[in-house]
């Protein structure tokens, strides 16, 4: 019984796009190109004397202040206790998110008990929380942490459901076939099935981390990045604000990114319209 | 020996898919199962498989009840099922987690090469053409040395040309082992290449209305006198179960219109 045409013909394989090496460069250094157009040109204009840059320092002065910090040790003080906060409530949310997601997710019982009341916290604007966490949990860390915790808890809680409810029943089917038991079903089929979904809830959930970080230190802080913005503010100190706002992003950036480089192993099997040539 | 006795299905909404079906098939027999839609052949197949109960009757492999996934019972889907996130040859090693990992490594390499696929160990099921990825399937389900293989229309979904050329790998790989095989399909061609018999079963409620024998040798010319005889006869049958369905339901009209 003759094997076959399919078997002969040559192999294809995708041959990546030639000129990969000029996109790799490419993509950073056009996105680059307006914010530091911008600099430089306000950079310039104050130089020339066209503005004083009292209100909107120039990036020379944003670099002292930050270099002062630096120096000084209050950089790295402010750093860590916003780290510290962040980590402690996007570690809660994480946590309570993904078991409630999970059981939500697994068991219709437990999403109709759950659910609706998940939905209707979930519709209050989590900043009116504030007062009632500082009377509960007084002004210091705990209420920050907790408000922080909250504002993760939502999509990892969502993601998680929503992932373990869209695993194709066919694939689970594959296991019952072949006599998976409840742990190795979970293990083998449901926990790489709900990967890709989890992951971009945690990264979801950590930009919301990062946003309620700075209304918790908004709330009355004697440290944090969040207390150098209000600190900025009172003393009339733009470049101080400015300052906070860039270390900021470069956090926010800097842990998105540690959280994608470390799944990128386990995601690597997917079939995403933007891992290839996506970007146009 | 595969023992099925008034195997019947009816579904929680009330169709009543599949009535009272028997029948016994021997080790190495390839068997299809052909009909129209909605005749139960999937019902069938899953209660064979475990995968749904049988409302009534019994499936019996070597004298042992199967309600549930057997080990010695292996299934191919319509789709191949791959899993995504594991490579071609993790896939075909999938079912074989209890056995060394040294054992797990031969086997699966001989199943690549079996079916064509020793440089795809390491490809990702989305790199697949169709006809590829059902060959996994075909492997994987292989790979455990079932005694039963179930294939529910596994060559549907495929063109013209990779359905013919699977349906002769499939033989070939059959004829390592011998396995049963109990083939669901709607395809009349596929059925008479394949099958030592032929299941014609007829709608509403699904069950059996003809069984033929397509005593053909292999391999099977399909362009030979005899096979389109045999064709000729499962279509003829297949013709005859709709009609006296069709005469039924224009009685049961009739009666509806005399009220």
């Amino acid at each position: 019984m003759a094997m076959t045409l399919d078997n002969a013909a040559p192999v294809t394989t995708v041959v990546a796009p030639a000129p990969r090496r000029a996109r790799l460069w490419r993509g950073p250094v056009l996105g680059l190109l307006l914010p530091l157009m911008v600099a430089f040109g306000w950079e310039t204009a104050v130089y020339l004397g066209y503005s004083t840059g009292r209100l909107v320092p120039p990036p020379s002065r944003v670099f002292a202040t930050l270099a002062e910090l630096a120096r000084t040790g209050e950089l790295a003080r402010h750093v860590a206790a916003t780290l510290g906060r962040v980590a402690a409530g996007f570690g809660l949310g994480v946590l309570s998110g993904t078991l409630l997601g999970a059981v939500a997710g697994y068991w219709s019982l437990a999403r109709r008990l759950l659910d609706p009341t998940v939905q209707a916290l979930r519709a209050i604007p989590s900043i009116a929380w504030v007062p009632l966490f500082i009377l509960w949990l007084g002004i210091f860390e705990t209420s920050k942490v907790a408000l922080i915790a909250i504002g993760v808890f939502f999509p990892v809680y969502l993601g998680m459901m929503g992932a373990i409810r869209s695993v194709d029943r066919k694939i689970v089917e594959v296991g019952r076939a072949f006599r998976l038991s409840g742990p190795a079903m979970i293990r083998r089929i449901l926990l790489p099935a709900v990967l890709p979904a989890y992951v971009l809830a945690l990264r979801v959930g950590l930009g919301l981390g990062w946003m309620f970080v700075v209304a918790a230190e908004f709330m009355g802080a004697s440290e944090g990045l969040g207390f150098l913005l209000i600190d900025g503010q009172q003393l009339g100190k733009p470049a101080q604000i400015v300052a906070a706002i860039v270390i900021f992003s470069l956090l926010g950036k800097t842990t998105d990114w540690l959280i994608e480089i470390a799944t990128a192993p386990l995601l690597r099997w997917q079939d995403a319209f933007g891992r290839h040539d996506g970007e146009i | 020996m595969l023992v099925l006795d008034g195997v019947d299905k009816t579904y929680p909404n009330g169709v009543h898919a599949l009535q009272s079906f028997s029948a016994r098939i021997n080790l190495g027999e390839i068997v299809a199962v052909i009909g129209g839609s909605g005749c139960g052949k999937s019902t069938l197949l899953r209660a064979i498989a475990g995968l749904d109960r049988a409302t009534a009757g019994t499936v019996a492999l070597d004298g042992e009840s199967v309600t549930a996934p057997h080990p010695k019972i292996g299934i191919i889907f319509q789709e191949a099922r791959l899993l995504p996130w594991l490579s071609v040859a993790d896939n075909i090693g999938f079912g074989l987690d209890g056995l060394p990992r040294s054992e797990r490594h031969s086997r699966v390499a001989v199943a690549l090469a079996r079916v064509g696929l020793a440089d795809k160990a390491k490809a990702w099921p989305r790199e697949l053409s169709g006809g590829q990825a059902q060959r996994v399937a075909i492997a994987r389900a292989l790979v455990p040395q079932p005694e039963v293989i179930l294939l529910d229309e596994p060559f549907s979904a495929l063109d013209a040309f990779t359905r013919t050329d699977l349906q002769d790998h499939l033989l070939d790989l059959w004829a390592d082992t011998r396995p049963t095989l109990i083939l669901v399909t709607h395809d009349v061609e596929e059925a008479v290449a394949l099958a030592d018999r032929v299941l014609v079963m007829r709608p509403r409620p699904g069950r059996l209305f003809e069984e033929i024998r397509t005593d053909l040798p292999r391999p099977r010319d399909r362009s030979s006198a005899s096979f389109e005889d045999v064709k000729r006869a499962v279509l003829h049958s297949l013709d005859l179960s709709l009609q006296r369905h069709r005469h039924q339901d224009d009685d049961l009209l009739n009666a509806g219109a005399g009220i």
